[in-house]
């Protein structure tokens, strides 16, 4: 059994506990990743975000917009941020919105300046911050503190059979001892629905989850196409998974069996501790975005065929049960859980290997993901620009 | 190993293929909720991670894995035989 409960790592002003301590460089729209990669050219130590968003968005789709940057930026890993957009206002939503957590924030924008003076102003700005950060000192922390998210991807029958249940195993132990959880994948419980809405803590809960969960049905339905062929995947299927609630069933597996406490809108952080859901997309990078977004540092990833998404700022532990994949894809997989398959390993053992590799990830120590350079950002677009 | 595949419930029509099984094979499995043993011969070759029967399935009923149904057997599917998306469809969202 797991004795620790605590972790080496950095406590923020606001009391938010992290596993890491970067500088980014966030650009509020796809105009201003020129400058943001400048800066990080001057400023190498620096961790530039660029994406292809944030111009003529509007109404909830804006709104996550400035949510996910936000909430990116006020991720506990993240020491300080740096933000760039063309125009002023906007950019200083996202400043002002990262500065509520009282980490160092700094926003530039570039009309009336100009890319090369924006660049140079903003280095500036980002080499000071670099070298506050760098001298932070790491404290033990208690891992109640935490907030710890799950997905899976390139999922088979392998994943559902064991490598997510071994999850299921490390997050009950993690909700024991009153951490907090984030899962999700809104289209890939289609078929277990029931399941998660019987273990919603009361009805508030439940009817706002089972909203999410009709809203992406009604969606689906509007678009006057179906999933067939996107769910499941072709890995999915190439890995003996057949049908949406197969791999629903098999995702679920990976929540474990505590109370669901709160149905959270993408990005936005749980207010609560224990399990919370959070309606999201099921494509992996999206999917830690959003998690990064609500404040998650740290993330277990399971696999069956071979997902090798990373995130800039979240840590993604990845591990697998399907012995192929152990074999052919060995850089990917931080935890290798075949012995799940052959019986040489119970679920308990498996969920305590994840969690003391966890705790060494949360320690500092970098996942496969990590030194392979996946940092992968991606934003989720609820609709079309104006 | 022993076991050629597990079967997640107790009540399930299928199991997982842990290995992948030869056409004829006689192989034997664990449930995982009792690691109560079964024994069944495949009729065809089931690559790991594949499904395979258990026992008869008829056209028109619901598949059982995980105790729960998983979509409708669109033929009878004999003890043995891979189960999988030319045999199997969706409840919810229609044919794979």
């Amino acid at each position: 059994m797991m004795e620790r409960d605590t972790f080496l790592g950095y406590r923020r002003q606001n009391g938010a506990v992290a596993s890491r301590n970067y500088v980014v460089i966030i650009p509020i729209d796809d105009l201003s990743n020129a400058a943001v990669e400048g800066v990080a050219r001057i400023v190498p130590g620096a961790l530039p975000l660029p994406h292809p968003y944030g111009r003529l968005q509007f109404g909830d789709d804006l709104d996550l917009h400035f949510r996910t940057l936000i909430g990116t930026g006020s991720n506990p890993n993240v020491a300080a941020a740096v933000v760039i957009g063309i125009e002023p206002n906007w950019t200083n939503r996202v400043v002002e919105g990262i500065s509520a957590t009282g980490k160092p924030v700094a926003g530039f924008s570039i009309e009336g300046h100009g890319d090369t003076e924006t660049v140079a102003r903003a280095a500036a700005t980002a080499r000071q911050f670099l070298q506050d950060a760098s001298e932070l000192a790491k404290q033990r922390l208690p891992i109640a503190d935490a907030v710890v998210s799950i997905k899976c991807g390139e999922s088979d029958t392998t994943s559902g059979l064991a490598s997510n249940p071994a999850v299921g195993v490390a997050v009950d132990w993690l909700i024991d001892r009153n951490a907090t959880v984030i899962f999700g994948e809104t289209s890939e419980i289609t078929g277990a629905e029931h399941m998660i809405a019987a273990r919603c803590v009361n009805e508030e809960v439940r009817d706002a989850y089972l909203a999410f969960h009709e809203g992406y049905q009604h969606f689906i339905k509007s678009t006057g196409f179906d999933l067939l062929g996107s769910q499941p995947t072709q890995g999915n299927i190439a890995g003996g998974l057949t049908t949406i609630e197969e791999k629903a069933l098999g995702n679920i597996q990976k929540t474990g069996r505590r109370p669901v406490v709160d149905a959270l809108a993408p990005a936005v952080a749980p207010s609560k501790k224990g399990l919370n859901f959070m309606d999201s997309s099921s494509a992996a990078a999206e999917f830690i975005t959003l998690m990064g977004a609500a404040g998650s540092v740290f993330h277990f990833f399971t696999t069956g065929q071979g997902n090798i998404v990373g995130n800039p700022i979240v840590p993604v532990l990845k591990t697998t049960a399907n012995p192929h994949t152990r074999e052919s894809m060995a850089e990917h997989i931080d935890v290798d859980l075949t012995g799940l398959l052959t019986l040489e390993m119970s679920l308990e053992q498996a969920g305590q290997a994840l969690l003391a590799q966890m705790f060494r990830t949360l320690d500092g120590r970098l996942t496969a993901a990590e030194v392979l350079g996946h940092r992968e950002f991606v934003l989720t677009r609820l609709y079309r620009s104006a | 190993m022993a076991h050629g595949f597990l079967v997640h419930g107790a009540e399930d029509h299928v199991g997982v293929a842990v290995r992948d099984l030869r056409a004829r094979e006689r192989v034997s499995g664990v449930f995982l909720t009792s690691g109560k043993a079964i024994e069944i011969s495949t009729i065809e070759e089931i690559p790991l991670g594949h499904k395979v029967a258990i026992m008869d399935i008829e056209a028109g009923e619901g598949l059982r894995k995980y105790g729960e149904v998983i979509g409708t057997a669109t033929q009878p599917i004999e003890t043995g035989a891979h189960v999988h998306v030319h045999n199997v469809k969706s409840v919810r969202w229609g044919s794979v």
